[in-house]
């Protein structure tokens, strides 16, 4: 699961990390308040960012032609203004997809005078089956690219998950990107609040990028987390109640929320061929094996080992639900499963749907005799393929001619 | 011969009064794997009765292991207690512990994979199918099934199989048998980031075992295993291996079903995995339709 912005910085915040003072609105009148006590409080520029969970706000464009999902403004009502045409509007970034994201949220918060801008995140490092945190000199950048040229820019330091995050493992790192004095100090504490923040949540991922080094009243220096990212582990949202209330239903496609109500796994692609599959591996195998016959995959859908009539009728509701889908493969390996009652399923929900679209069926393993004389007895205009090969040429073939 | 299990492997279930490890120890039983204990906390004393079997369930895995002899384990407990039950069969000396339960969050398995270091206990999985050593009867009966595989889809023989996905080890399995080219034993890795036993790990159990004479190696999308694999196989191998990666048309930055299946940060790609196959001189199987005609050619 992703989060916005302003709830990662809330969770940073909580495992003390210094984010800049700002709030998140909904409304222009949450807005006006916001910016109110902003300037009243001694800052005199605020940044305005829109809440999306998309990278490239700054740069995006609204589709009613407004420049800019990230905004600086001097005054409150320069705020507002800029309010007045990120709030409730689509805002188009280079992750977001030409349709856009509705901008719900906006975050208003002091901007601040940067010095300098860093990197640092944490997140698991598969082949040492450990956290790793890195940190970079070169902030505000795209960390890849960074990792691609430069490599001995960013600085890794692995936990040990027996004994946890060691002091002298922040001082390392705090040392490594340069700081000296309060700042080495300031920054040692951040480390361990940031690795913690990623542990005590469950993280995925947090990523604070850019940290920087700002300058406040009076030429003080400190260090805080200026933007932030965090994805969570969704084996582990069971024992993180408060951080389940941040899922944001409006941030995923409605047909993947919809799916999930059924605990079925659907992630919604950009092709015409419509699978419904048992397992993941077999899933994303079927996608492939489609685009390799000159089709295109229309979505990832896993029902799961034991899937019943109802997820099956509700897996072609949903396949359906996307206009874009033109054919449809059913590609299952039932192993333990019974084959006649997936079939049994297919039946019901093409009668209960009308389907109209080419509809190729592979079924294979326990009780598939039954399965396939169920489909042949229900008179439906179903192909039949006999191995996957087969089922991804014919439903190619079908799609093509349909 | 075979890998990590044998048809005699004494098995317990921890979990086999839950639904879903009940089912499955019936099916190993008639299965004729020797299913000697389960562990249920609360329910010792008691007994789990299948088609005339009776099987003694305990409390702990430690009681167990004393009374039966158990070497090995399935566990079926719930993600939230799994962590502790994988710790527990590890602390009672069992040989093998394979992991079935899905959705264990990543945290506790990194705490458990860093309490397993230097122990002799081998962990698969989890989120996996398990491990299936064919036997000699009809449908492979008298094998050893340990987790949630159909086993009348084995027939007993000398390829290796090792996949992260349940349904494309039975895929590959299914094309085998169909062939009339038995297995030697089959190994689901199991679908999450963080698991016990790696593709390596098991190709090079493979490669010592004079009863293996091939390999076919399913792989997916996420993390660097496969690569690691093949890398190793490029100077070690000296049998013939099949391979099939999943995910080439998934799209970055998505989880594909299973916790590890995803492309993060440009890193673990079908392509650099079909890459480092091709290097290793492992067969690429073009589609998923193709894993035992491919490696059958190679034979």
């Amino acid at each position: 699961m992703n989060i916005h912005e302003y709830q990662a910085k809330q969770l940073l915040k909580q495992f003390g990390v210094a984010v800049p003072s700002g709030d998140p609105c909904k409304t222009l009148a949450e807005v006006r308040a916001a910016a109110e006590r902003l300037f009243a409080s001694g800052h005199t520029l605020a940044v305005v960012k829109s809440q999306i969970h998309a990278g490239g706000r700054g740069k995006g464009t609204f589709k009613h032609g407004f420049q800019g999902g990230v905004k600086l403004a001097r005054s409150v009502d320069e705020v507002v203004a800029f309010a007045e045409n990120m709030l409730g509007k689509l805002l188009v970034t280079k992750q977001t997809g030409p349709e856009g994201r509705q901008v719900q949220t906006l975050l208003v918060a002091a901007a601040e005078t940067i010095k300098k801008e860093f990197y640092i995140a944490v997140l698991l490092d598969r082949e040492k089956s450990r956290p790793v945190i890195m940190a970079s000199t070169e902030g505000g950048v795209d960390i890849e690219e960074v990792a691609e040229k430069s490599p001995e820019k960013i600085l890794k330091e692995w936990v040990d998950p027996a004994v946890g995050l060691q002091a002298f493992q922040c001082r390392k790192i705090a040392s490594g990107l340069g700081l000296k004095g309060d700042l080495f100090n300031a920054a040692c504490k951040l480390v361990a609040g940031v690795y913690k923040t990623w542990w005590e949540c469950d993280a995925s991922m947090v990523e604070i990028n850019p940290l920087c080094i700002v300058e406040g009243p009076g030429g003080k220096e400190s260090i805080m987390a200026v933007d932030a990212k965090i994805g969570l582990d969704d084996n582990a949202l069971y024992r993180h109640k408060d951080i389940q209330e941040m899922r944001d239903l409006a941030e995923e496609s409605p047909l993947e929320v919809e799916a999930s109500k059924f605990n079925l796994n659907y992630i919604k692609l950009d092709g015409n061929i419509a699978c419904l599959v048992n397992g993941a591996g077999l899933a994303m195998a079927t996608m492939d094996i489609i685009q390799h016959f000159g089709g295109s995959p229309a979505n990832f859908l896993d029902v799961g080992g034991g899937a019943s009539k109802d997820q099956v009728s509700a897996a072609f509701k949903i396949i359906l639900g996307d206009p874009g889908v033109k054919g449809i493969l059913v590609n299952i390996f039932g192993g333990i499963m019974d084959c006649n009652v997936i079939a049994t399923g297919i039946v019901a929900a093409v009668r209960e749907t009308g389907l109209k679209l080419p509809l190729v069926v592979r079924l294979e393993g326990n009780n598939v005799l039954a399965g396939k004389q169920t489909l042949k007895d229900s008179a439906l205009a179903l192909i039949s393929g006999d191995s996957m090969a087969d089922a991804a040429r014919k439903v190619v073939a079908a799609v093509n001619t349909h | 011969m075979s890998i990590l299990v044998q048809s005699n492997t004494k098995v317990l279930v921890q979990g086999i009064t839950g639904s879903f490890g009940a089912k499955h120890a019936q099916l190993s039983l008639d299965y004729g794997t020797r299913i000697v204990a389960g562990v249920t906390p609360g329910k010792g004393g008691q007994q789990f009765e299948h088609n005339g079997h009776k099987v003694p369930i305990f409390d702990t895995v430690a009681d167990a292991v004393r009374e039966t002899g158990a070497t090995a384990s399935a566990v079926f407990v719930p993600p939230p207690f799994a962590a502790d039950a994988i710790l527990e069969g590890a602390d009672a000396g069992l040989s093998l512990v394979v992991a079935i339960t899905e959705g264990i969050p990543v945290n506790d398995m990194i705490r458990v994979k860093r309490a397993m270091e230097g122990k002799s206990t081998r962990l698969v999985g989890p989120n996996c199918p398990g491990v299936v050593t064919p036997g000699e009867g009809r449908d492979s009966q008298g094998g050893c099934r340990i987790g949630i595989a159909p086993g009348y889809i084995h027939k007993k023989g000398h390829i290796g199989v090792v996949s992260r996905s349940g349904t494309l080890t039975y895929e590959a399995v299914f094309q085998l048998t169909a062939r009339g080219v038995g297995q030697s034993t089959c190994v689901g890795i199991g679908g999450d980031p963080v698991n016990g036993t790696s593709h390596l790990d098991v190709i090079r159990m493979f490669m010592a075992d004079p009863e293996t004479h091939g390999i076919i190696m399913i792989g997916e999308i996420g993390g660097s295993a496969e690569e690691e694999a093949a890398e190793w196989i490029a100077r070690n191998g000296t049998k013939p291996v099949a391979g099939f990666i999943a995910g080439a048309t998934a799209p970055p930055g998505r989880r594909m079903g299973h916790a590890g299946a995803i492309v993060s940060g440009g890193k673990g790609t079908a392509k650099a995995k079909i890459d480092a196959f091709r290097m290793a001189g492992i067969g690429i199987s073009p589609t998923p339709s193709d894993m035992a005609a491919t490696l059958l050619k190679m034979m």
